[in-house]
């Protein structure tokens, strides 16, 4: 018999579960389970009240282990962690069960197999609590600095907004000059403020503060320690430095979709890229000249390198900021001569929320815009110094139409910059589109699993400026709650070796991600050893062991052994 | 219990073990729940870390233990943890297969698929279809 003593909770959330699964039938299905003492149900297990009876029945009856089946733990496993450790049990001695999402909302007209469900899984997860281990975050103090890789928008205002709250910047730069993209770009929208001046503010508060330090033509070249304490090591110029950080924000910004020539007559002198072209109107005044020559006629070709995995460098996704920066630009371009003919070819407008407002100003300006199929892209000739323009315009059902251009603009794509030397060094996980992958795009939306490193900007996708500040500054707001608390706890459930059995065959090293295991030798044998701080947990090391020496903590084979059993008994 | 596992008076449910995934596609599985989609109650997750760390025995264990199939609900391109993620699960799922056909259990008794964070209805669809071919299969009984 189990000498453990475990506590099972059975949340009815207010008919949440209960209406559709028979809570006191599962309460009655687990009270004889090996090991418990206390099966309860309760009105709501997340209430102040049911917390505070939890608490109470782990002293009187000295519960070494706790279940609560209730909803989701993405929702609710940090409140019964706390709930455990208020009442001096250990956080991962607690198991919660999802009989909610997983069993009552998923199975509202199956009563009696949701019920029966709702027993196999809380009695795997008292398999699995009865088998837990007590485990020790481990504590580390942190270091109030940051270091910021990346000196565009996104990573200078993260610097401020850094030493805003007391905590120290270091901002390291691979070019020459900050600013990057944005200190290039006349107006921008929605505002149209200079690009260049956005920048020159933002230098000029940075100058005022003593807590921030900038390095130009400066790359990392190694990163020790974990999250809030990193020791790394720059390069600035010639010189290494090292450097003592808490957090690193990852803000090395995109570079633009350069098409292949010939890709709509690219290479010949009138056919521009998007930033090339925005370079052009940002220096004409009264009216756009190039080469020598007034332009009258401007084509658009939208989804240049964006929407098109076809080709050899096309890519997939949408790069989102375009139609907004497209038709931003031919609004500036209006502004410069009203007599400019202006159409714009593309294969949807995604100009998004109050972008809108740019697009209907552009169509009351006169702009023609013309939609084609991606099954019948247009097609651009040079003749007589002029550029042909063919396009099936859908939304007259394919009518041909041919537009002489001066010039024609290629709206072109945002790319992920490489960046292989230093995440070489940062082991970031990539998207397949070759961006800076967070956890969650949703749930946790500015952090990677390397614990205190987050990303901003378009590092992480496609987006505007105005969105790369606001993820910059969500960055910095994680970065600070990890720096500002003083000290961070590391999440214990990583991997284990056993020693008796690892005979070290680099297996598991091979297919770690993060670097975190190396060999070392115990006693007459070399082994593999855990680098607590390095290891994120994944599994990864697990299955490819041949003697079966490697284990997550709380994925245990015992424990996924024993939660099969669990429910092998009712099935 | 109910036979069928989906709609009342069916027969025979196949049951299903589901190694999901804490980050992204048990909270698919989640929003499958909370969007009131139906699926056979007959599958049970098992969450775990990362689909690259399922042990091909834990598959094998499951089968002869009570399950008729096992499904991994696979972390794919939206893993957080490695970018190779489908092809280290894939290797895992051929890995299992071997071993399920050394133990005369037929390898359609494990199946794959990417399950992302919003993937409730493809995954629904896994489920009923997973399902109805592994009714034709029959309970496994420890071996085919």
């Amino acid at each position: 018999m189990s000498e453990r003593r475990i506590g099972v909770y059975i949340c009815y959330c207010g008919g949440n579960i209960s209406d559709f699964v028979e809570v006191e039938k599962v309460r009655d299905a687990i009270e004889n389970e090996e090991g418990v003492k206390v099966a309860k149900t309760t009105m709501f297990a997340c209430s102040d009240a049911a917390q505070q009876e939890m608490i109470n029945d782990i002293h009187e009856h000295k519960l070494d282990g706790l279940v609560v089946a209730s909803c989701s733990p993405t929702l609710h496993t940090f409140t019964f962690r706390g709930v455990a450790e208020r009442a001096g049990l250990n956080p991962y001695q607690y198991v919660q069960v999802n009989v909610r999402e997983q069993v009552s909302w998923a199975h509202t007209d199956l009563k009696e197999q949701a019920t029966e469900k709702a027993i196999y899984m809380v009695k795997a997860g008292i398999a699995k609590v009865r088998l837990t281990q007590p485990l020790k975050k481990t504590r580390i103090d942190t270091v109030p600095r940051t270091l910021v890789i990346g000196a565009g928008i996104s990573g200078l205002r993260a610097a401020i907004a850094h030493s805003d709250l007391g905590i120290s910047a270091f901002v390291i730069e691979k070019s020459d000059r900050i600013g990057g993209w944005v200190s290039e770009f006349g107006k921008m929208y929605p505002h149209n403020r200079l690009g260049s001046d956005l920048i020159t503010e933002l230098s000029e508060e940075i100058k005022k503060r003593e807590n921030i330090h900038i390095y130009t033509e400066a790359e990392i070249l190694t990163k020790s320690g974990s999250v809030g304490d990193f020791d790394v090591k720059i390069k600035v110029k010639n010189e290494e430095i090292s450097l003592n950080v808490g957090s690193i924000i990852v803000a090395t910004g995109f570079v633009s979709y350069q098409p292949s020539e010939g890709e709509y007559a690219y290479g010949a002198d009138g056919v521009l890229t998007l930033p090339d072209f925005k370079e052009l109107i940002d220096n004409s005044k009264g009216e756009i000249i190039y080469q020598g020559k007034p332009v009258k006629n401007v084509t658009y070709i939208y989804c240049v390198g964006s929407r098109d995995s076809s080709g050899e460098k096309g890519h997939a996704y949408c790069s989102r900021y375009c139609c907004n920066a497209a038709i931003h630009a031919s609004l500036v371009a209006n502004d410069i001569s009203s007599e400019l003919n202006q159409f714009h070819i593309y294969r949807d407008i995604r100009t998004y929320g109050k972008y809108e407002l740019l697009y209907r100003e552009a169509l009351q300006n006169g702009a023609i815009f013309i939609k084609f199929d991606e099954a019948s892209p247009p097609r651009v000739e040079k003749s007589n110094g002029r550029f042909n323009v063919q396009v099936k315009d859908v939304l007259t059902f394919g009518e041909e139409i041919e537009i002489e251009s001066d010039l024609v603009v290629l709206v072109t794509a945002m790319e992920p910059r490489e960046n292989k030397a230093m995440n070489d060094v940062l082991k970031l996980p990539v998207s397949l589109d070759g961006f800076f992958k967070e956890i969650h795009p949703k749930l946790r939306p500015v952090e990677t699993v390397i614990d205190g490193v987050l990303i901003a900007g378009t590092s992480q996708a496609p987006r505007n400026s105005a969105e790369s500040v606001a993820m910059s500054l969500a960055a910095t707001s994680k970065s600070a709650s990890l720096l500002m608390k003083g000290y961070v706890e590391l999440e214990p459930l990583i991997a284990m070796v056993n020693e008796d059995t690892c005979v070290w065959c680099g297996k598991c090293s091979e297919a770690c991600p993060y670097s975190a295991i190396e060999k070392i030798s115990s006693g007459e044998k070399e082994i593999a050893a855990i680098n607590t701080a390095q290891c994120k947990g994944c599994g990864c090391c697990v299955p490819v062991c041949p003697e079966n020496a490697l284990a997550i903590k709380g994925y245990t084979d015992e424990q996924i052994r024993a939660m099969i059993d669990a429910m092998e008994v009712l099935l | 219990m109910e036979k069928g596992g989906g709609t009342a008076g069916e027969q025979s449910p196949q049951r299903v073990l589901i190694f999901s995934t804490v980050f992204i596609s048990d909270v698919g599985i989640d929003l499958a729940g909370s969007s009131h989609m139906r699926y056979p109650p007959s599958s049970i997750a098992i969450p775990l870390p990362c689909s690259s760390g399922i042990k091909p025995e834990w598959i094998l264990y499951a089968l002869q233990h009570g399950f008729d199939g096992v499904f991994i609900a696979a972390d794919g391109t939206d893993c957080p943890f490695v970018p190779d993620c489908t092809s280290r699960t894939a290797k895992i799922v051929d890995d299992g297969q071997k071993l399920l056909i050394e133990h005369d259990i037929k390898p359609e008794r494990l199946k794959m698929a990417a399950v992302c964070s919003v993937c409730a209805e493809p995954f629904v669809k896994h489920m009923k279809n997973f399902q109805e071919s592994l009714k034709k299969l029959g309970p496994t009984q420890g071996a085919d």
